[in-house]
């Protein structure tokens, strides 16, 4: 097959990027000749990769995550890799080794996290579609935030093989882009099962979004649009969901009264993996190798302590504490319940509607270093963990601005149904069209 | 203090024989290779990468559970099991923790009263072995250490028994056992260096468990336990206490040393592995067909051959061993059964112990010869060990093994008989040579008959047959009377 290459030099103002490959080769296929970013927790054969960590400054994979090699065989070219909060741990993208992102839209911004340097490379118009990777609304809120559409599928429908794990149960793949159509283009060439991924499930997607939604039940959850939801953003949210019933869409208030624990469940869990996952960042193996004469442990200490930035090391404490003996059924165990709860809450909803439709964000972007504290930073991820607790399908499209930011309509399916959240989307993408 | 008092508790580690490592498809036979050549991103570690579980591994766990009776759990699960060590590449073990594959079983072993005896199990899992650490360096030059990935990932099965063997050699009994077992299920290879690790629990009744880790091996098991007993035994009678504590084996030095106390206090923070499935497999017993096992096999030994009990507990007690007793007594056709069983069981034995061979260095037929040439009364048991020796050394030595008839004749070993004027002179030097015996014998001492037969003996380098050289004597001594 012929090898072409795409000249790739984007003028990179908004540190979208944190490597750039100036000339990817491409093949044939379906994304012939496009160049996609790729957030840098997905791993790209001789590609450096490093989660916008320090600890793995200098690492440079030896295989492609299987989604890579899929987008590659599909014809695409890898243009670069994007920033990110520093493994994935953030809202904004500020918790980056290597500097903030800034939004497109308004660089006093942040872009949203924590794929905020793939949303950032879409909305700029640098690359047409971008993969990002979504633990607890990390697609989804930059998606938001940059006024782009970003899906978060099912769990277990796009192999994690190659994704530097955070929160292995939470997380998964997904597209990014500025329509809709395109992010369909891009998940039918990632999703699909991959025998190195156990927990990835054989659903292809093969599907073309369709405008026909009428009679979709919509739910419309009354936490979506409680406490802490801006309500600019919230009048913003329902004229869009308007928008859908006047294309057939059968509107269903709702509620889910997991939604209490949701976020508490989400960050005991991630933090608890999160603990686990990075233990290896040792400089064993790859990245930084400390020079010392010190023993392997005191090593350790000094390796992690100076390559881990303040919210990494946060989150491995926290999760060491919750998984400590004596402590894990305080926390762990009871976060699994909790999580069982939103499953069971999600189940009982699908059962009679067939989508739950709310805002992504209760705000728009935030400015850049405005939650300098941790836990206002969490809330802020109020609206999409749920989502991701329950493994189900969720997109984010652009649905109006507020104070000139863009607001995202997020769109929650039943598992293994992204073609219908696809859809839903597209219907109200097509109906919005300027 | 009486032995009775004491309670031993195992855990055995056992590499599973998989041609390919637990959770990705590197060859396990890295034994020969150099270091880190029998590795790959997921047995390394590397971010991004995924465990996909080797299903081999998963049946061949499940074929010993059944074996030892034990119960498969409906459904199992795979832990993480967290520590930092350097020779633990993803800084946690795959292993399984609550949910463990089975369940319960025994090991039967014949307890110090002689006794059958049923040791219960308390569970079976799987789990994934670590790298390893060598160490370079020395105290001038600076110490430092090495990782070799090689070893990572290699599959294991944890045996964990209840408390309930009562000596270090019931302890012993049982690894043997456990040991013969997984061989004769052909899911272990316990010639390979390294592929047995047993952790043993011992207390005396009444004071605290003290844990020997990582004794690596069978003799070991039972030497660092003797140690344990004297030592507890000895702070017992010197009214001070025995502390509950975890200990390091020192192979070389033979005895047990307290770990340092940052090892005494792991947290291992479990939780269930979120990139694998649950484990529903209780479903595949039934398609499990057990070999005959050592059991069985000692039973048959016994009703087929004849065998004493022990003979058969012996042979049987290793697949090689039985396997080597069954091909030299191939349909009997020489009435070798019983010989061969003493042979094989005591001085074979034996003698492979003493030179660390084991049993496949010995060439079935030519040991078979051998055989043939002591029941066909050609040589005497003495020479028949003096020609298995000679055997065996050159094995050792890498030589050509020549057949035993080859020995007998370079080594003029065919026994003496009635009329051969070399053993009728050495008699008749020995007569000469000795005559306060004589004298002795003949005022009637009993021993000196067995001192007269013993010189003449060494004298023929041991080729006269023991019975025929007595009576030879006596005559002679007659004619000396006359």
């Amino acid at each position: 097959m012929a090898v072409h290459t795409i000249s790739f030099e984007p003028e990179d103002r908004y540190n979208a990027f944190l490597k750039v490959c100036a000339t990817p080769t491409h093949g044939e296929g379906k994304l012939a000749g496009i160049a996609i970013a790729v957030k840098d927790n997905i791993s790209t054969q001789g590609i450096e990769t490093t989660c916008a960590s320090k600890i793995l400054k200098g690492y440079i994979p030896p295989y492609d995550a299987h989604a890579v090699g899929l987008v590659k065989s599909a014809g695409a070219g890898i243009a670069g890799k994007t920033n990110m909060d520093e493994f994935g741990m953030g809202t904004s993208t500020e918790n980056s080794a290597f500097g903030p992102t800034l939004n497109p839209c308004d660089t006093g911004r942040v872009p949203g996290g924590s794929s905020g340097g793939s949303a950032a490379a879409v909305a700029a118009g640098m690359v047409r579609m971008a993969l990002g990777t979504d633990t607890g609304g990390s697609i989804r809120c930059p998606a938001a935030f940059c006024g782009i559409v970003g899906l978060k599928p099912t769990y277990g429908r796009v192999s994690r093989n190659g994704l530097i794990a955070y929160a292995n149960s939470l997380e998964t793949i997904g597209p990014m882009a500025k329509n809709v159509a395109d992010v369909s283009l891009l998940m039918s060439v990632i999703a699909g099962h991959d025998r190195k991924d156990t927990t990835s499930h054989d659903r292809p997607y093969n599907h073309i979004p369709s405008t026909d939604i009428k009679g979709l039940r919509i739910g419309i959850p009354r936490e979506y649009f409680g406490k802490g939801v801006d309500p600019e953003v919230a009048a913003t949210v329902h004229r869009a969901i308007g928008r859908l019933e006047e294309l057939g869409g059968v509107t269903v208030p709702c509620s889910i009264p997991s939604m209490e624990y949701a976020l508490a469940a989400y960050y005991v869990i991630c933090t608890s993996e999160a603990s686990s996952n990075l233990a290896r960042f040792d400089g064993v193996r790859y990245g930084p190798a400390v020079d010392t004469k010190k023993s392997w442990h005191a090593a350790y200490q000094d390796i992690r302590k100076q390559g881990f930035g303040p919210e990494v090391r946060r989150r491995i404490m926290l999760g060491t504490f919750a998984l400590s003996s004596g402590y894990y059924g305080k926390y762990y165990a009871k976060a699994q319940i909790a999580r069982e709860n939103v499953r069971k809450d999600f189940a009982r909803l699908f059962s009679d509607v067939d989508v739950l439709c709310g805002p992504t964000m209760p705000t728009i972007a935030f400015k850049l270093g405005e939650k300098s504290d941790p836990l206002s930073m969490y809330l802020s991820d109020i609206l999409t963990v749920p989502v991701n607790l329950a493994g189900i399908p969720a997109i984010s499209v652009p649905c109006g601005k507020v104070q000139g930011m863009p607001v995202g309509l997020q769109i929650m399916g039943r598992p293994f149904e992204d073609e219908r959240v696809i859809d839903a989307a597209y219907a109200y993408e097509q109906v919005a069209k300027p | 203090m009486i032995d009775a008092d004491i309670v031993v508790g195992l855990e055995v580690h056992c590499q599973l024989d998989t041609k390919s490592k637990l959770f990705c498809g590197c060859s396990t036979d890295y034994r020969n290779d150099g270091p880190n050549t029998h590795v790959c991103p997921v047995c390394l570690g590397l971010p991004g990468t995924m465990p996909v579980l080797n299903k081999r591994a998963i049946e061949y766990a499940m074929r010993v559970a059944k074996a030892l009776n034990c119960t498969v759990i409906p459904e199992s699960e795979f832990s993480r099991k967290n520590y930092f060590y350097p020779d633990l590449d993803k800084a946690y073990q795959i292993t399984q923790y609550d949910k463990p594959l089975a369940e319960g079983g025994y090991v039967e072993i014949e307890g110090d009263d002689g006794k059958e005896r049923k040791i219960q199990l308390t569970r079976i899992h799987v789990e994934e072995d670590p790298g390893r650490l060598v160490h370079m360096g020395n105290a001038e030059r600076g110490r430092y250490s090495l990782v070799d990935y090689n070893r990572s990932g290699i599959p294991l099965i944890e045996i964990v028994s209840e408390p309930e063997m009562r000596s270090p050699k019931e302890a012993r009994k049982f690894l043997n056992k456990l040991r013969a077992t997984l061989e004769y299920l052909g899911v272990f290879d316990s010639e390979k260096e390294g592929s047995i690790r047993v952790d043993a629990n011992i207390s005396l009744r009444g004071s605290a468990r003290v844990e020997i880790k990582n004794i690596s091996s069978y003799k070991g098991v039972e030497k660092a336990l003797t140690f344990e007993v004297t030592r507890q035994k000895n702070l017992i009678r010197r009214g001070l206490p025995v502390d509950r504590e975890t200990r390091h084996y020192l192979e070389a030095r033979g005895i047990t040393q307290s770990a340092r106390s940052k090892e005494q206090e792991n947290d291992y923070r479990y939780f269930p592995e979120p990139d694998l499935r649950p484990l529903h497999v209780q479903s595949w017993l039934k398609d499990i067909e057990l070999p005959e096992l050592p059991d069985a096999r000692r039973e048959r030994f016994v009703q087929q051959y004849g065998c004493s009990l022990n003979h058969a507990r012996t042979l049987t007690g290793e697949l090689k061993m039985a396997n080597f007793y069954e091909a030299v007594v191939a349909g009997d056709r020489n009435g070798l059964c019983n010989p061969a069983a003493t042979w094989i069981a005591d001085t074979l034995a034996g003698e492979l112990n003493y030179r660390d061979m084991g049993i496949d260095s010995v060439d079935a037929k030519k040991f078979t010869g051998l055989l043939v040439l002591l029941r066909a009364g050609t040589i005497t048991d003495k020479s028949g060990v003096e020609v298995l020796r000679v055997m065996l050394d050159e094995r050792l030595k890498d030589e050509p093994v020549e057949t035993p008839e080859a020995i007998v004749s370079r080594l003029n070993l065919a026994k003496t008989s009635g009329d051969d004027t070399a053993l009728l002179g050495a008699i008749h030097e020995v007569i000469t040579e000795n005559p306060k015996a004589v004298e002795d014998y003949k005022t009637g001492k009993n021993g000196a008959l067995n001192f007269l037969v013993g010189q003449t003996m060494k004298k023929t380098r041991g080729r006269a047959d023991p019975g025929e050289l007595n009576q030879l004597m006596v005559e002679s001594l007659k004619s000396v009377e006359q």
